[in-house]
């Protein structure tokens, strides 16, 4: 039986027709909406590289079932910068040495993204630590992202800050 | 995954009209879902009850409880700023469990529901009396490490993994369901079952019931000035408890006068001993008095295993969780919560 679903993923609507219940938005977003910029790591919800934005908040893509989210917006790695301009967390990541292979990069970045936006770990360097414990780094560029983390969160509310003046 | 029939009622009364035996209900999924990739679980129907409204909203009602709806999310509890304040050992127990993002999608009535982390019921290849009934325990004389020593069976070892229930069974919270013969409360001490000869039947739920909230009781609301959860893991953070403590004090004059203790991960259930928590009342709070509280809350323990040195941790987290509380609640959550180490542990 096919089932409509209608996202909105990186801020434009995709129409899709589900053809099994069973498809998680990971693998919807990577086999079946072209975006493969969200990474499978464990496939269970313990290593983080699939983190994507759900309506604004961070979650693992790989433990949702794609046909839960009708009416939800998606934000994927692919839909953070602008044009070429990199999103600051993105920016600081590089800056900072925030990864070494790169494959649980998408997964930092996005989880990052919404830590921020929880507001709860501010610019405490082990309140970061602690909320980005469920993405997992096998290169260990833990303490480059800690950095990148603390980085982005400084510039992020300067600029809130400049744009309230 | 084995193929599901998908249903998305938006009201109890529907989805409990939509189960039938072999389903099961979706929240949040993060530990069905995961369930169902390996195999573990195998529903033949999903029924969806995300959309279902009204559950998602904390609320403080005429008799001075609060109810929490079960499709509230674990972190949107932790962090109510008037929940938090109110019920601090409660958001530090949700914070100390998973990652950001788990608690995120995960609610607090899937909380409730979670299965056990004991590795041989997580494998579909392996023995396991509560996810198969009657076909033996690979955990007895596998590894035993983190298993039970409490409550346990010669049917089931393993243990409730959860943070959230050892500070709801210390706070007495009661569990709402409704089912087809109508709603009804269960006391949480009731919720969860040890698993004596039947482990497969690990909740009081009846079949087809649903968790629509859970309440805590006004007095629970008294001991927000010196309650502490505290977990001993195998890393600070994002792991599940080798052993853990919620206490809950009242003081008045240097005295206690009204306690509460649950200890978890030693057994299938939350581990409350109110004749642990009897014995404190009337006194002055000391490492004396604590000790001889702890070691009646563990009395009976014996290992499953090769796992005798959870008897002594568990001794020692709730003698420190008692401290802790005595001490005083942090007047800020700790950066690491319920954790042993980080520069506010202790304060």
């Amino acid at each position: 039986m096919l089932s409509p679903l209608t996202l909105t993923v990186n801020g434009t609507r995709r129409d899709v027709m589900l053809d099994d219940p069973r498809v998680t938005l990971l693998d919807l977003l990577r086999e079946r909406l072209a975006l493969p910029g969200t990474k499978k790591g464990c496939d269970r919800g313990q290593c983080g590289a699939c983190t994507v934005l759900v309506d604004g908040r961070r979650i693992n893509s790989c433990l949702v079932l794609a046909i839960t989210l009708d009416g939800a917006e998606v934000t994927t790695i692919e839909g953070l910068a602008d044009g070429d301009a990199l999103h600051p967390v993105q920016a600081a990541f590089i800056e900072h040495d925030g990864f070494q292979c790169g494959y649980c990069t998408p997964g930092q970045i996005m989880s990052a993204v919404g830590l921020i936006a929880e507001g709860q770990a501010g610019d405490d360097p082990d309140r970061i630590r602690e909320g980005m414990s469920g993405n997992l780094c096998r290169c260990a560029a833990y303490h480059g992202i800690t950095q990148a983390v603390l980085d982005a969160t400084r510039r992020m509310d300067a600029d809130s800050k400049r744009t309230a003046a | 995954m084995t193929p599901f029939e998908y249903a998305r009622p938006t009201t109890a009364a529907d989805a409990i009209a939509a189960w039938m035996p072999g389903a099961a209900y979706l929240a949040g999924g993060t530990n069905l879902v995961d369930l169902m990739k390996t195999g573990t679980a195998r529903p033949g129907k999903v029924i969806d009850i995300g959309r279902i409204g009204g559950l998602d909203r904390i609320e403080t009602l005429a008799d001075g409880s609060t109810r929490i709806g079960a499709l509230v999310r674990n972190a949107d509890l932790a962090h109510d700023a008037g929940f938090a304040e109110v019920f601090p050992m409660v958001a530090e127990a949700l914070l100390s469990g998973a990652s950001g993002q788990l608690r995120n999608a995960a609610t607090v009535g899937g909380n409730l529901m979670q299965r056990t982390r004991c590795a041989y019921f997580m494998d579909p290849h392996s023995a396991c009396n509560r996810r198969s009934s009657g076909s033996g325990c690979s955990a007895s004389g596998g590894d035993t490490g983190a298993m039970a020593i409490l409550g346990w069976s010669d049917m089931c070892i393993a243990t409730n993994p959860s943070d959230f229930c050892v500070a709801l069974a210390a706070l007495g919270a009661v569990v709402e369901v409704q089912g087809r013969g109508g709603p009804r409360e269960i006391a949480f001490a009731d919720f969860h079952h040890l698993p004596k000869d039947t482990p497969e039947n690990e909740t009081a739920l009846m079949p087809g019931e649903i968790v629509l909230a859970i309440r805590l009781p006004a007095e629970a609301a008294d001991f927000r000035k010196n309650s502490r959860y505290v977990k001993l893991r195998e890393r600070t953070s994002y792991a599940f408890a080798l052993v853990s403590a919620a206490a809950a004090l009242r003081l008045e004059g240097g005295r206690i006068i009204a306690a509460r203790l649950a200890i978890g991960a030693v057994a299938a259930k939350p581990w409350r001993v109110p004749g642990a928590e009897a014995m404190l009342i009337g006194q002055a709070p000391g490492p004396e008095l604590f000790a001889a509280a702890a070691a009646v809350a563990l009395t009976g323990a014996k290992p499953s295993g090769d796992n005798g040195h959870k008897i002594e941790l568990a001794r020692r987290i709730a003698i420190r969780a008692l401290t802790l509380a005595a001490t005083g609640t942090p007047a800020r959550m700790p950066a690491f919560p319920a954790s042993l180490f980080g520069d506010d542990a202790h304060v």
